[in-house]
């Protein structure tokens, strides 16, 4: 049985923690995560979850206290935002080093400065190589189908890596839209029961977390994580196919929409990627072969799957939601351009970057960017811009 | 619903337009459609100008931008007439309800070329009278059912009451007061229709 109901993607968050009802949960309020932690104190307040809820000074002390919690034996997670993970820093190194399998559910907004609380991906593609798999969602159900899958992931033996569930701040975070909820009990026994193997309370094996590693171990450390981050692609296919079967909802590290037979494909992740394909079905009606590839899972990146997608399209449009200010686009751009590059595939490739700090992203801007991708493939002469912005101001805006 | 309806509702921060466009998606929903309310974000002051949409529609809602082309605008605070382009984009066939004492006819003119359906409400007078208090947010929420007919009356005033009697179950007198303020609405409105 499955509930219909409606609700914003912090709440559908905060209701899919209290079905899992974790051990522990320490958290500090940041814009616009902040209402996670507080329905979930609501739900510990009125009786209906268990969990330890830890009101700390600090998101270094959140993420501290979660490790803390999770090392001890005990089902972990937090919830964040913005400057509230960049705080978090030195932390989510040590969570993916010591092999935490602890969970942080991020809303994603902007980091300074300009000062702003709007949604863009800087904050977690900030935290892309600190050994946290990553998930993103297009909307509040995904958000909520992510968080529960994020436990079985993070848990796995072949895993053991921290897992970040991401949602766009305010435009998912804050947007009511419906959604359909699974029954407790048919989520309890998806997440299952915690067996944490090795942790600090357990009188009967002591072991130790985070000690100092010398150079000569400390590689082989470093390998094992990368092997684990690796392995965990399986886990994740694995789970979210669980999912799927139980459910009926969700997808694998991407949505190909539309992709088959499209000679232009966008990749695209978080809620903009509803807008586009809102666009491709208006395009799809001029006679347009136009597709969306809407990427879940950054961490593990799935470049091979990704490549294999666009061996047979004339162009691709990579959209990202931050700059990495190396000169000539985003992360999603580096990674994509380098997974072609490994496979022998070489669409025509133009970089794009939009939303930042909640610049709006409308089904005009996808019209624009697929009419460009047509000139870009059609025209062998044309000087193709490989990086561009989407909806600047110009002198005239001004 | 043969097809779906962008709203776009402009208010001052603390009236409540951002609440009456998640209870329009909240009443909607009860009726089997698919539903989007959210607000527009920025530095939130109470009295600065704010945006709130909703887009309702028989098919799935994937669009996730600003609403720029709606079909019915709602203006919370009519001094906002004076500051915010409110008919930008608004449809020629589409309709914008404000909160003013005055006739239609009277705020027309100050709509630039906006040539579609004007409706306004007085809903300082209606609140006043069924609440004893100023919540311009109850009598606009009516209006914009009663205006578009996005739903049948009385199923509107039954899941109204629904959704009072769950929110203010502490606060049974409160409950009276609303649901009068929605008729009074749609007796205000009535012959403007």
């Amino acid at each position: 049985m499955s509930i219909k109901d409606r609700m914003s993607g912090n709440e559908a968050v905060a209701y899919a923690i209290k079905q899992i009802d974790p051990d522990v949960m320490p958290a500090f309020p940041i814009t616009p995560s902040t209402e996670i932690p507080q329905l979930v104190s609501n739900y510990i307040a009125n009786g209906q979850m268990n969990t330890e809820f830890i009101p700390v000074e600090s998101e270094h002390s959140s993420m501290s206290a979660t490790i803390g919690a999770e090392a001890a034996g005990a089902r972990s997670l937090t919830a964040t935002s913005s400057c509230g993970l960049a705080l978090m820093w030195e932390e989510l190194l040590v969570a993916a080093s010591n092999r935490m399998p602890c969970v942080l559910a991020l809303v994603n907004r902007t980091l300074s400065g300009p000062i702003n609380i709007n949604c863009d991906h800087s904050d977690s593609m900030g935290a892309r190589d600190t050994g946290w798999i990553q998930i993103y969602a297009e909307n509040n159900q995904e958000a909520y189908d992510n968080m529960l899958q994020a436990f079985p992931i993070a848990e796995d033996e072949h895993v053991h890596l921290p897992v970040m569930i991401c949602q766009d701040g305010f435009i998912t975070s804050h947007a009511v839209q419906n959604i359909i909820l699974n029954e407790d009990k048919d989520v309890c026994e998806f997440v299952g029961e915690y067996n944490p193997g090795e942790f600090l309370l357990n009188k009967g094996n002591p072991v130790a977390f985070g000690p100092y590693a010398l150079s000569c171990y400390s590689m082989e450390a470093k390998k094992a994580q990368e092997k684990a981050m690796e392995d965990s692609k399986a886990v994740i296919a694995k789970v979210a196919k669980d999912y799927r079967e139980r459910f009926g909802r969700g997808f694998t590290f991407f949505e190909e929409y539309r992709t088959s037979d499209a000679d232009h494909i966008m990749i695209i992740m978080g809620s903009a990627a509803g807008t586009a394909k809102q666009a491709v079905d208006d395009l799809r009606n001029q006679g347009k072969k136009v597709g969306v590839l809407k990427l879940r899972v950054f961490r593990p990146f799935p470049g091979q799957e990704i490549a294999n997608v666009l061996q047979n399209c004339k162009s691709v449009a990579i959209m990202d939601r931050t700059e990495s200010y190396n000169g000539h686009g985003g992360p999603l751009s580096s990674e994509v351009r380098a997974a072609l590059f490994e496979s022998k595939t070489y669409p025509e490739v133009v970089c794009y970057t939009y939303g930042l700090a909640g610049r709006d992203f409308t089904v005009e801007d996808v019209y624009e960017i697929f009419e460009e991708l047509e000139n870009v493939s059609s025209n062998n002469n044309i000087s193709i811009i490989q990086h561009r912005y989407i909806n600047l101001r110009t002198k005239e805006d001004r | 619903m043969d097809k779906g309806i962008e709203i776009r509702w402009h208010g001052r921060g603390g009236q409540g337009a951002k609440t009456a466009a998640l209870l329009l998606a909240d009443v909607c929903f009860k009726t089997g459609a698919y539903v989007q309310g959210f607000p527009e974000y920025g530095p939130e002051r109470m009295g600065a100008p704010i945006t709130a949409f909703n887009r309702i529609s028989p098919d799935e809602i994937r669009v996730h931008s600003n609403i720029y082309y709606p079909d019915l605008v709602v203006v919370v605070d009519e001094t906002l007439l004076r500051s915010v382009d409110v008919t930008a984009g608004l449809k020629d066939d589409g309709a914008i309800i404000i909160n003013t004492e005055k006739d239609p006819s009277a705020i027309r003119p100050m709509l630039k070329e906006f040539k579609g359906r004007v409706y306004t409400l007085d809903a300082r007078d209606i609140s006043v009278k069924a609440l004893g208090k100023y919540f311009p947010n109850t009598p606009m929420l009516s209006a914009v059912v009663a205006v578009t007919g996005i739903m049948e009356w009385p199923v509107f005033i039954k899941e109204m009451r629904a959704s009072y009697e769950h929110k203010f179950a502490k606060k049974p007198e409160v409950i009276d007061g609303n649901m009068k303020a929605l008729e009074l609405t749609y007796e205000t409105l009535k012959e403007q229709l």
